[in-house]
């Protein structure tokens, strides 16, 4: 049985003048202890899966239809008591900015040792002990010392790692990242990259890591979901939607990188922008800035079909599929 | 090229250096006190001693990762901080120490674009406003038709439709706006244009699209670049030159093709090996010990040493200079110069 | 090239800009808001319109005779018909007074805040953009004014100029001494409000681009910055003029305003107050309802604004 079950999840957010879908027909399963990755560019809707999957919306948005099954549960239909009992405990969250979630007022032991307790029968001691036991597991120095600092006393990768100790405090079964190093300089990104693979390998802990950068999520995740204005256009393996893209957006995404062309050269650039949530185009929401849209891509939208090792969300796949052999077999 | 390389550069920056006063509040309000600076007040040393050159033509990346003092030197070279210590040159004339009136016609040939497109426009200003305001301004005897003329010029090279000028900033998406203030830049015909982060607030498909906008603005108007950075995947795209940063003080400087086949500063090193990769699983991640530290009171010695493994006794002493290498790159690091990384590497 | 394109809609008219952009529709939306701007409104026409509602000119000696003084109002036996509210000890109609009054309470309120917000923003926009010691100096001297209450100023003032110019003098240009004094006291609040505004938008990038583009410091203040500090401006300038209203009412309550023969609501209530013992309630309580209802509607006005333009929910 899968970790995580998605089926049909349309979340909307209640306009002044309409109401607008940022979610539509979301489905996707997780299997326990797989790493996925939700990649889009902003107003995609993938930050809104993520607070979805917790039943975190607030107004004006909120669940219209579907099903999020986790351990065979469905989140949507949860009372606050379940629900509470499911966030942090078994289902966790890391948000972009460290600061967001600690607060600033409480020391990090403060923090780490009321949560420990809220959630389970433990004394005060037995809580520290664990919460030392967290914070040596994500490699804090001195963590004794930690326990008594407050947010800003530490520094910004210092933040995030306490941040991961946190959701992993009461041994979730999922994890859900949203842009966890964005915020952070590369160096100290590629360390905390391999602290959340590393932690998520051996603790058997899932993973979905909601992000723009298609290098973090080539390098974190097993398997990948595309999203274009709020729905899944493309998902399959990482590696082969990395290597292998069929939808023509994924292909636009990866292609504009500048690692993709010769230095000076000019970028594979995808025209337009993401259509805003209010005006999505009818048919396939990407036909307006695909070069190989028809008036069948203007009218409906695409069902999600298998193609090789992939599931892609295109009318045009075949053609484009033999369009690209075709330039192959004359370079 | 050649012809370029002969003459005297563009810009020349020596021995810059920018001192933030901590004990005065925010960094904003010190620019006015003229780089007054009490002793025993403690100091953001967010610029040290540092000496760039960019020639006509090219495109200067400064890169770093945070706390680095590289929008420092960008706000240095526009003018909008008054230098510590050093001094600026452009075109062969000193610009640090100029008046705002002596200022006046580089600001036509200086532009600066933001980082931040939801800032950098005036909110309550429309689109032809911000246009028109830099025109009449530096040419004030232009008629309304010659201005209107320019604006429209300019809005067309830079992909914005005429039609929309009418409207505010908050009604364009993200990459509009930037090529919005991308036009509000060139409405003034520059030469030189510093660009402070200019894609790292947009979205990976308008990156590239803006990037395209700015190559294509170099070519057909001859523009030489400022062009700063954290991405370094943008960099070896877009650079013709590279400095990198660490702690306000230079690494190593290189032309891209050197740096990036041949990196030589351990920082640089690492900086390199931690860029995510898209196709190959992670080759080699080169581990830092410990985060970058406060540029608050700098230890002596070279600023890389508390992260660097090669670090020795005259690391922690002597802060090393740039020094040329055979390849043309300029490298500040003991260890390279002694040549001791790759001994230890093989060993 | 890039194929972008907004779809090409007409342009919508400034008035339709209005009426649709959140102020518009947080306006719409609250009845609260609503009633106290038709209220406003109604007040506010009235008064300005008086020498053309009034049936009588309260200040044309020859229509008054002091034998009609104190009629009741129209409900209560024994008034006379062509006074609906009744006459004051003078024999006025009040309502032509009170219109007219109401006017005066008006003008001097909106006429005090223009000169407080005059004086507010013009120091608070150097004091924010030029900073350094001027800035020091700026707010030191508000924190001065602060320290002083309005009234006590006003009354210090008022009372000194009385005895100088003389009661006829004063009487004459009673309206300019209250609205410099009533100006003059409050503008700390402008300038406080003003400056912290332009701390924070001074740290925008748009202008650093203004500054690299080479505008001066004063197109830079007035062209850029002060067009997006204008929110708080408007809030504060509600409460004021409510404020203002009450100072100028209380000033005239006190003798030192407008005079008995040009009334303002406070003098009304002032000169009513001496009958209100001997049964005639009407001179004082008529006029205290109207301005109690004025200062309200106004402050409940001030009150949606602050929640519409209040800057951590409104996202620009």
């Amino acid at each position: 049985m899968s970790l995580l079950s998605v089926r049909d999840l349309t979340v909307k957010f209640a306009m002044r003048d309409q109401t607008v879908t940022a979610l539509n027909g979301i489905s996707f399963d997780l299997a326990k202890g797989e790493r996925l990755g939700i990649v889009g560019e902003s107003g995609a809707g993938k930050s809104i899966t993520g607070f979805s999957l917790m039943n975190l919306l607030s107004r004006p948005g909120y669940i219209d239809s579907g099903k999020i099954l986790f351990e065979g549960e469905d989140v949507v239909q949860m009372n606050d008591k379940r629900l509470r009992n499911l966030r942090g405990n078994r289902m966790a969250m890391i948000f972009q900015d460290p600061m967001v979630t600690l607060n600033p007022v409480l020391t990090i032991g403060q923090q780490m040792i009321e949560t420990l307790m809220a959630h389970r029968k433990l004394s005060r001691e037995e809580a520290r002990q664990i919460a030392i036991v967290k914070l040596r597991e994500v490699y804090i120095p001195s963590p004794e010392e930690r326990l008594e600092q407050y947010p800003h006393e530490l520094s910004g990768g210092m933040r995030q790692r306490i941040i991961i100790a946190i959701a992993l405090l009461l041994d979730p079964q999922l994890i859900i990242a949203d842009e966890p190093t964005t915020a952070l300089d590369v160096t100290i990104q590629a360390d905390i990259m391999e602290l959340m693979l590393e932690l998520c390998q051996s603790n058997q802990v899932g993973l979905i890591l909601i992000t723009h950068d298609l290098g973090v999520v080539s390098q974190m995740t097993e398997r990948t979901l595309v999203m274009y204005a709020g729905r899944i256009i493309e998902s399959g393996r990482t590696r082969e939607i990395i290597n292998d893209p069929q939808h023509p957006y994924t292909q636009g995404l990866i292609n504009a990188l500048p690692q993709q062309t010769v230095p000076g050269q000019r970028l594979k650039q995808i025209p337009g922008n993401m259509p805003g949530l209010a005006s999505i185009p009818a048919g396939c929401a990407f036909n307006p800035r695909c070069k190989y849209a028809t008036d069948l891509c203007r009218s409906r939208v695409p069902e999600i079909v298998q193609y090789g090792e992939v599931a892609v969300a295109c009318h045009e796949v075949q053609r484009l599929h033999s369009d690209e052999d075709r330039q192959e077999a004359r370079a | 090229m050649s012809d370029a390389k002969t003459g005297r550069p563009l810009l020349e920056i020596r021995n810059l250096e920018k001192r933030f006063d901590l004990d005065h509040g925010f960094l904003e309000t010190l620019k006015f006190r003229k780089g007054k600076i009490v002793r025993e007040s403690r100091s953001v040393h967010a610029v040290n001693n540092i000496s760039l050159e960019a020639r006509k033509g090219e495109a200067l990346c400064v890169v770093g990762e945070s706390g680095c003092g590289k929008s420092t030197v960008a706000r240095l070279v526009a003018g909008l901080l008054t230098p510590t210590a050093g001094e600026i040159h452009y075109g062969g004339q000193r610009i640090d120490n100029l008046s705002r009136g002596g200022m006046q016609p580089l600001r036509k040939k200086i532009q600066m674009i933001f980082q931040n497109p939801y800032a950098s426009l005036n909110p309550r200003m429309t689109i032809r406003q911000a246009l028109e305001e830099p025109v009449r301004h530096h040419y004030p005897s232009a008629s309304a038709a010659e201005v209107r003329d320019k604006v429209t010029e300019v809005m067309l090279s830079v992909g914005v439709d005429p039609s929309w000028a009418k409207r505010y900033p908050h009604e364009f998406s993200g990459g509009q706006r930037q090529r919005i203030a991308i036009a509000r830049a060139l409405t003034v015909d520059p030469e030189f244009i510093i660009a402070d982060e200019p894609i790292s607030a947009l979205d990976v498909s308008i990156q590239a699209q803006v990037l395209n906008l700015m190559l294509e603005a170099k070519e057909s108007r001859g523009l030489t670049y400022l062009f700063i950075t954290h991405d370094l995947s943008v960099v070896e795209h877009f650079g013709t030159r590279v400095a990198v940063l660490y702690l306000g003080s230079v690494c190593e400087v290189a032309d891209t093709a050197t740096l990036f086949s041949n990196p030589k500063h351990p920082y640089t090193r690492a900086l390199l090996s931690a860029v995510p990769q898209l196709k190959d699983d992670r080759p080699n991640h080169i581990r830092l010990k410990g985060e970058i530290p406060t540029p608050i009171n700098l230890p002596k010695g070279c600023p890389f040493q508390s992260r660097c493994a090669f670090a020795d006794a005259r690391c922690k002493s002597e802060k090393p200079k740039a020094i040329h290498q055979p390849d043309g790159s300029m490298v500040a690091c003991h260890a390279v110069e002694e040549d001791r990384l790759d001994a230890v590497a093989a060993g | 090239m890039s194929t972008e394109t907004l779809n090409p809609k007409s342009e919508p008219s400034r008035w339709s800009k209005i009426w649709n952009s959140n102020m518009g529709y947080s306006f719409r939306r609250n009845p609260v808001a609503v009633v106290s701007m038709i209220v406003f409104l109604l007040i506010a026409l009235a008064s300005f319109l008086a020498p053309v509602i009034a049936p009588y000119d309260p200040y044309d000696p020859a229509q008054i005779d002091i034998m009609n003084s104190e009629y009741p109002p129209a409900w209560v036996s024994g008034s006379l018909p062509e006074f609906v509210l009744g006459t004051d000890d003078q024999g006025r109609d009040l309502w032509s007074t009170i219109l007219y009054g109401t006017r005066l309470s008006l003008l001097i309120g909106i006429c005090a805040v223009a000169l407080q917000a005059f004086l507010g923003i013009s120091i608070g926009l150097i004091a924010g953009y030029v900073g350094g010691r001027l800035d020091s100096l700026l707010m030191r001297l508000a924190d001065i004014q602060l320290s002083f209450s309005t009234l006590m100023v006003a009354i210090i003032f008022l009372a000194v100029t009385q005895a100088m110019f003389g009661t006829d003098t004063f009487n004459k240009y009673a309206v300019v001494f209250l609205i410099a004094v009533i100006g003059v006291a409050e503008w700390p609040q402008y300038a406080r409000t003003v400056r912290a505004t332009v701390l924070a938008e001074k740290k925008k990038e748009y202008v650093d681009s203004a500054r690299v583009l080479g505008f001066g410091p004063m197109r830079i203040m007035v062209r850029h910055i002060l067009p997006n500090s204008l929110s708080p401006i408007f809030v504060i300038s509600t409460v004021q003029v409510a404020n203002a209203i009450i100072s100028e009412a209380s000033l005239s309550f006190l003798g030192l305003g407008m005079p008995p023969s040009q009334p303002s609501l406070g003098s009304l209530i002032s000169s009513g107050f001496d009958y209100i013992f001997s049964g005639s309630w009407w001179i004082t309580a008529i006029p205290g309802v109207v301005l109690v209802v004025l200062v309200l509607v106004i402050n409940l006005l001030g009150d949606w604004m602050r929640d519409v333009l209040n800057p951590k929910l409104y996202k620009g």
